[in-house]
């Protein structure tokens, strides 16, 4: 290559002076610009009106254009450059920050209105403003989420099984690559499938919780399969040939050894799936509606759920609104910190059932 | 186990012992694979069957005496749009983050950064949609007005600015914050998969931190880049609640992303008119649902199909 001949040819004498006389700024200058900037830019917005949103942003740019202008003279463009880039980078960071921080304070502002004992012991039926509660709905979720997890838990385990141990070829190929796919299949979509199945033998108007947990298994499967599947990859295979040198049959080797090891990423896995399913919507607006009772039965007729009870009493409030937007943010949140109690609680399994390495 | 159970020495040596319980088990393992083909397949099939009576019907019995794809065909607009809107602000987020985490955030806070991402993802739509609505839409408005009187002159910006933000352009910023964490995930995974020899080679050179990013990182991560942007694109595509929620649609097909009057998605329109519907409307919006269907699967189809050649082709590891 022209670029090694070149290097090779220049002596260390031939190293152009201005790069030996490159200064570098000293540790605390980005630090200096930083606190400059903000003292100027909020001196400046002081007087035209301020804001902390566009104190912020505004600072943050002038930060970069700042700290590029200095380092540029005292370092070069390609260090400039570098900074730069850095700045944009963090800057991009805290930015997606910014609505994790927000939806969690808004939602836990919102609804701690009604976030009382009534909320958990009551139902909507005949409540007409204030009052009534999401313990209908809090019961559907969990009865709904719980026959789905149901279904799809021994079929994306057994799947997962069948293509890390078993599959070969074709058809184990297909499987990857259609699991793949289903993940991205739209919530939506999912509640029109199963409404479609159960309208086919039904009729058209048919409601029930268990269609909702048919839409939510689609979704739910694919997850289970692939993080099973992560799962049972890293299960070192000595653990596999140690089972079959002392004459265990495959599956008393899958059920004893590969599923025991990997039992704790396989749980939080699931976990994971459980809840990223618990808060789907539109599966359940589709198949299984709304009602303002108490429906413990999901073979029969429609239920209430979280999401559908907030969508529904945001969307479409009654008179006077405020009881029906109140009760949409409590359930809401209710719905939140049942979400991030499962990723905790996934977090917990995998940490703490971990198998021993050492 | 029990000797008795030993193969006959006739049995090669590198198969492990067969018994009925093998059987059995490969066999239900085998099962609940096919029964995923078969799922999907059942998906596409019963789709297909609802949706039949809305093709073949004749014009005037479909809602508003429209045909079929002049009804759909705005929806499809709608959903492109505001897909392409979260594409556009939250892949380069979504990559400056990844970054963040795998190359300039302290190695002992990466594991949490990422976790914290994550959070993000598993925030249900529901949430995102009242977020949007309520607190971003009104937060829009200075940004609206602010384009609409400097841009203004831009088909996109043209005004009149929605009085109480529920605009095409929040419901992109509210897309792009829900399909961040994926575009991350992936782009993280890829980061860190970078070879380590190829960065300290380029380091050792004297390439600063973003000159090695971009020759050593950025190249190797390419694909992953491209496949978790068409990953968050098909959750942009499908998304149903923020829609319902967050946008004023009139089913206009315009660019304006800032007057009240928007076009609306398919997702989001299934949503709003599936719980009145009766009859050959609720064919037309599952017919409907058949075509968001078809998109989502060819972008995740093209997206994995990225990944796996990288997969192969990547002679690095």
């Amino acid at each position: 290559m022209t670029l090694d001949t070149q290097k090779a040819e220049r002596t260390p004498e031939a190293v152009p002076p201005v790069l030996a006389q490159r200064g570098e700024l000293p540790r605390w200058a980005p630090w200096a610009i930083l606190v400059a900037t903000l003292v100027v830019v909020g001196g400046l917005l002081a007087i035209t009106g301020f804001s902390i949103g566009l104190w912020l942003s505004a600072s943050a740019v002038v930060y970069a254009i700042a700290t590029y202008a200095v380092s540029r003279g005292v370092e070069g463009r390609r260090k400039a450059t570098d900074r730069l880039v850095t700045i944009v980078v963090t800057v991009a960071f805290l930015l997606a920050l910014v609505p994790l921080v927000s939806v969690i304070t808004v939602v836990v502002e919102n609804g701690l209105a009604r976030f009382d004992v009534a909320f958990f012991t009551q139902s909507m039926r005949g409540v007409v403003g204030e009052g009534g509660g999401g313990y209908h709905a809090i019961m559907g979720t969990l009865i709904i989420t719980a026959l789905a997890a149901v279904m799809s838990i021994p079929v994306g385990l057994l799947a997962a099984v069948y293509l890390v141990e078993y599959g070969r070829g074709r058809l184990a190929r297909a499987i990857t690559f259609f699991v793949d796919v289903m993940t991205g299949i739209p919530s939506i979509v999912a509640g029109l499938f199963s409404f479609a199945l159960f309208a086919l033998f039904l009729g058209p108007s048919v409601r029930m919780g268990f269609m909702g947990s048919v839409a939510l298994s689609v979704l739910m499967i694919p997850v289970v399969v692939r993080s099973t599947e992560e799962m049972l990859k890293i299960v070192p295979n000595e653990l596999r040939e140690a089972a079959y040198a002392l004459g265990t049959p495959k599956w008393r080797t899958i059920t004893k050894v590969v599923l025991r090891t990997a039992i704790a990423g396989i749980t939080s896995g699931i976990t994971l799936a459980i809840a990223r399913v618990i808060g789907e919507t539109a599966p359940l607006l589709v198949t299984v509606g709304l009602t303002t009772g108490l429906n413990l039965n999901p073979f029969s007729g429609r239920m209430a759920t979280l999401p559908v009870f907030a969508f529904n009493s945001y969307a479409a409030p009654g008179v006077p609104r405020e009881p029906f937007i109140d009760r949409a943010w409590t359930a809401a949140l209710v719905l939140m910190i049942i979400v991030l109690v499962l990723n905790l609680v996934a977090r917990l399994i995998a940490r703490v059932f971990a198998p021993k390495t050492r | 186990m029990t000797t008795s159970t030993a193969p006959p020495p006739s049995a090669t040596a590198d198969q492990p012992v067969r018994q009925r319980g093998d059987r059995i088990f490969s066999g239900l393992s085998r099962g609940a694979g096919v029964l995923i083909l078969v799922v999907l397949a059942g998906v596409a099939a019963f789709l297909l069957i609802q949706a039949i009576p809305a093709f073949v019907a004749p014009t005037a019995d479909l809602p508003n005496g429209q045909s079929l794809s002049a009804y759909i065909a705005p929806l499809v607009f709608g959903t492109l749009l505001s897909s392409i809107i979260a594409l556009i602000i939250g892949t380069p987020l979504g990559v400056a983050v990844a970054l963040f985490i795998t190359h300039y955030a302290p190695r002992k806070l990466a594991q949490g950064l990422s976790y914290v991402v994550d959070l993000l993802a598993a925030v249900p739509s529901i949430i995102f949609g009242l977020w949007g609505a309520n607190t971003l839409a009104p937060a829009s408005l200075p940004l609206s007005n602010w384009l609409y009187e400097h841009l203004g002159w831009l088909p996109f910006f043209a005004g009149p600015v929605s009085a109480t933000g529920r605009t095409m352009l929040v419901l992109g910023l509210t897309l792009a914050v829900m399909i961040l964490p994926i575009i991350t995930a992936v782009s993280r995974e890829v980061f860190l998969q970078t070879p380590k020899l190829h960065e300290e080679a380029a380091l050792a050179l004297g390439a600063t931190r973003w000159e090695m990013i971009r020759m050593a990182v950025l190249p190797f991560g390419r694909s992953g880049i491209i496949s978790g942007a068409m990953l968050g694109l098909g959750r942009a595509l499908g998304e149903t609640m923020a829609v319902a929620i967050i946008l004023s649609a009139s089913g206009v097909v315009t660019f304006n992303l800032i007057s009240s009057d928007n076009p609306s998605t398919i997702a989001g329109n299934i949503a709003l008119q599936f719980p009145d519907s009766t009859g050959i409307s609720v064919n037309v919006l599952i017919a409907s649902g058949l075509v968001l269907f078809v998109i989502t699967l060819l972008v995740n189809a093209i997206a994995r199909w990225i990944v796996n050649r990288r997969r192969e082709f990547s002679g690095a590891n």
